[in-house]
């Protein structure tokens, strides 16, 4: 940051002193060995829940489809190595609250049997169509974090005629480095995904944003890219959020995403280095995703690195694997600004998970908050150009309108504020709080709503019954009346009432 | 892997899990780092008397501070630390005629957090900048004390009280004679308002001093050290530069258009900027954290507003100094301000509606 910058307060973003990502992301790749178990869940993306397709007893091959997407938007899910499905069910999910979600179960035989696979030679000569829908076939979503199922994400790009792709590389978030480690190792891969999805899409050009803290990645994706014009590899500096999608999408094209919008809505496609090297094994060689690189860091670990590791893989397994050299005090699936802390260890992993951290309580350790001296750290850090502080005095105070009219629905949660706040406030806390409340305010106004549109439509109903009924007694009364008339008008006779 | 006993996991955390681990007390010693130079600047200029009242102002916000804690069952000795009672109290002594009596520190101490800032709420809860509300009640309570100014004869000049002639003077009687001088402004509207004009006031050259060595209040005259202080809590990440330059512009720029129309009746910029407390108003007092805008565009306008008032009530009010009560008047805005003009938020417009996708390959 230049002086001049600095007297102007900065710019959005922090930047961590550091990073934590080495010397985890230089040590070399490892395979994790097949646990006895794993637990893949159902629900790893946007979307409706995969449905199984397999029964409880029925083996099961690497790569083999376990659930069938269900929806216009969701993603199938299939065997990361063979075995015996033992159970269909409900497994503590990956989040805070410890809440389950439904998973299958494979008890693993070892022998990691694979389904035969076939890729194609040249999926460039494919129909785009084509090209999709072998993505969706192959269960890939967005890896970066956001688990959108990439083939819709295409399919939506394709019809806005977006022509820009931007590859985000900029993998911002301290101690991971699994991004870092498939642009190292399989540049080519990355850039014969790019590719593929360009077509898929029907993009011109390809901008991949790395942060310039990576210039082993960045050399070896500039020689990967180099026969190809229409992909340009740009280092971004590295200052968190960067691989926040509207972030990048300014610092590469100048262009600001509109509030509430998509990024297609200028044009731009965001989609991660990892889901592309997805693409380009799912295309060429008719992988399915079903594993990935997960960064495993923090200081209660012994050996911190990557690792290859099947997609549900329980924690415990993954951690086992690595070693620990103490009792971590917290852990963490993701990076340790958005990352969500594990109830404990018998979690699996999910597709979208980049990073497990073991922390230690010197790692996490955070003085106790004290009153906010309006000092606006966190207005120049957020990325976004909200106040938190003006927000949280808000959410303090109750007053969940104002908060919301202050932009709270375009907080990202990154966590910058709360990262610098010198008085150690729950920032990110309170507005996910708000953002809750006023959730749940809102479903109740809609269920409100809903109930008298249903009251209203049973009274209109009983009243146009009751109007009926009145009207038909009427008529059969009037038409007796005219029987009755007719019936004694020949005698002439009064009748005796 | 009993070491992964869930036991040993808090049940709830929340993101993010890292933090750059500051605290306000960091915060408040950084600006005492900024701020000393100039103070020892003023200590050295105006002597042992200078250092005792500026003890005693220090001692006696401290003891505001830790009785209305103590009274309202909250934690005291945590909450002293955190800085912000000493810096209080500091910067109020800072804004006192050097040589100016013991109970003078003491109530003015007392005044800063007891009514200036623990009545509000305590730290991050006041309206007004603790230590100028303190400062104007001495003003409007005790106006001769409050403009008793001594010329600055050192520390250890021949004339210079000893250290025990100055706590005779400090806690003893008042200020003899023999010391008292005039400042630049006093003298300028005590002069206009006997109908001299400022050329003929000023005949021999204006009284005005880069180093410091002038008539005023304890740390204001050292205006060299106080700009330095600003830029490094500015270099430090402490403060922007949006409020120093709005104010020290706006004290300015109608300064020196008054003065181009008429000399005899406006004094110039330079005047302005390097008498009384402009310096350590725009880098140490309009900059509090608590009392000014969160937004670089409120900075600005709150600068600006600070500095217009300024040298409005210099030149036309009936105080010679006015930075405290111009600084108090836009602390009195702030709400307003920070209501009124808000950072754009990313991919919205000023008024806050999403802006229009633009798309262009």
């Amino acid at each position: 940051m230049g002086i001049l910058e600095r007297l102007n307060g900065g710019r959005w973003g922090v930047h961590p002193h550091d990073d934590h990502k080495r010397p985890a992301a230089d040590t070399p790749l490892r395979v994790m060995p097949l646990p006895a178990k794993l637990c893949v869940p159902l629900l790893q993306h946007v979307g409706a829940p995969a449905k199984p397709v397999v029964a409880v007893g029925d083996s099961v091959l690497r790569g083999q489809l376990i659930a069938a997407a269900q929806g216009a938007v969701s993603a199938p899910v299939h065997a990361p190595s063979s075995g015996v499905v033992t159970a269909i069910g409900p497994v503590t999910a990956p989040h805070p609250s410890g809440l389950p979600f439904d998973a299958i179960t494979i008890t693993l035989d070892g022998e990691d049997r694979a389904l035969e696979a076939a890729g194609v030679d040249d999926p460039l000569a494919l129909e785009p169509a084509e090209v999709t829908r072998r993505i969706a076939d192959a269960g890939i979503v967005g890896l970066g974090g956001a688990t959108f199922p990439s083939a819709p994400k295409a399919q939506l790009g394709r019809k806005l005629e977006v022509q820009t792709l931007v590859i985000n590389g900029g993998e911002c978030e301290p101690y991971l480095s699994s991004d870092d480690s498939v642009m190292r190792h399989r540049a080519d891969d990355v850039i014969d995904g790019v590719r593929i999805l360009m077509h898929a899409v029907g993009a011109r050009t390809a901008l991949v944003g790395i942060e310039d803290n990576k210039p082993e990645a960045i050399a070896a994706m500039r020689e990967a890219a180099r026969a190809f014009a229409a992909i340009r590899i740009c280092p971004v500096p590295a200052r968190y959020p960067m691989g926040s999608d509207r972030q990048l999408v300014e610092v590469l094209t100048g262009k600001q995403v509109p509030a509430g919008a998509r990024t297609a809505s200028i044009g731009v496609l965001v989609n991660n280095v990892s889901t592309c090297a997805a693409i380009h094994r799912a295309l060429r060689h008719g992988e399915a995703l079903y594993r990935r690189i997960v960064t495993v860091n923090g200081g209660a670990v012994a050996a911190p690195g990557n690792v290859l590791a099947p997609v549900g893989v329980l924690v415990e397994d993954l951690l086992a694997f690595v070693g620990l050299k103490e009792a971590p005090a917290r852990l963490v699936m993701g990076g340790p600004m958005m990352g969500l802390a594990l109830p404990h260890a018998q979690v699996p992993t999910v597709k979208a998970c980049g990073g497990v951290l073991a922390l230690t309580a010197a790692e996490i350790a955070r003085p106790a908050p004290s009153a906010c001296i309006r000092c606006g750290s966190c207005v120049k850090a957020c990325p976004m150009g909200l106040q938190p502080l003006e927000i949280a005095a808000r959410v303090r105070a109750g007053d969940y309108d104002g908060a919301a009219s202050l932009q709270l629905d375009d907080c990202l949660a990154c966590g910058c504020c709360a990262y610098v706040c010198p008085s150690n406030l729950p920032l990110v806390q309170s507005f996910q709080h708000a953002k809750g409340t006023l959730w749940a305010r809102a479903q109740q106004k809609k269920r409100n709503a809903l109930t008298r549109e249903l009251a209203d439509a049973r009274r209109e109903r009983l009243e146009r019954d009751a109007r009926e009924r009145a009207e038909a007694a009427a008529k059969r009364k009037a038409a007796r009346a005219a029987q009755q008339a007719s019936a004694a008008a020949p005698g002439g006779q009064e009748m005796p009432s | 892997m009993n070491m992964l006993a869930s036991s040993a996991l808090p049940s709830v955390a929340a993101s993010p899990h890292a933090g750059q681990l500051g605290s306000v007390s960091h915060v408040m010693l950084k600006v005492m780092l900024a701020l000393a130079p100039a103070t020892a600047c003023g200590f050295w200029y105006f002597g042992w008397p200078a250092f005792n009242l500026w003890l005693v102002t220090v001692l006696a916000a401290l003891a505001g501070e830790a009785l209305c804690l103590r009274l309202m069952a909250k934690p005291v000795v945590p909450t002293l630390l955190d800085g912000s009672a000493l810096l209080t109290g500091w910067l109020l002594a800072v804004s006192l005629p050097p040589w100016a009596p013991w109970w003078l520190g003491v109530i003015g101490g007392l005044f800063a957090t007891v009514i200036g800032k623990q009545v509000f709420g305590g730290i991050g809860c006041n309206l007004f900048n603790p230590a100028m509300v303190a400062r104007v009640a001495l003003l409007v309570s005790f106006p001769v004390v409050m403009t008793g100014w001594v010329a600055p004869i050192g520390l250890t000049g021949a004339q210079a009280p000893g250290w025990l002639e100055s706590l005779q003077l400090t806690f003893g009687g008042s200020v003899p004679d023999a010391y008292t001088s005039a400042s630049l402004l006093g003298q300028a509207k005590t002069e206009l308002s006997r109908g001299v004009s400022l050329l003929q006031t000023f005949a021999n050259g204006l009284p005005v001093s880069w180093s410091g060595m002038r008539p005023g209040s304890l740390g204001e005259t050292a205006v060299l050290l106080i700009a330095a202080g600003g830029i490094a809590m500015m270099l430090m990440g402490l403060i922007t530069w949006h409020i120093p330059v709005s104010m020290l512009l706006a004290i300015a720029i109608p300064a020196a258009i008054g003065h181009a129309v008429n000399p005899a009746r406006y004094l110039d910029a330079g005047a302005h900027v390097l008498s009384g407390g402009a310096m350590l108003g725009a880098f140490f007092i309009a900059t509090d954290y608590v009392t000014s805008p969160s937004s670089r565009g409120g900075q600005l306008v709150f600068g600006a507003g600070c500095g217009l008032l300024t040298w409005v009530i210099r030149t036309y009010g009936g105080y010679p100094e006015g930075v405290a009560f111009a600084v108090l008047l836009m602390n009195a805005l702030t709400p307003v301000i920070d209501r009124a003009i808000k950072p754009r938020v990313y991919g919205r417009n000023w008024r806050g509606q999403p802006i229009a996708p633009r798309k262009e390959n």
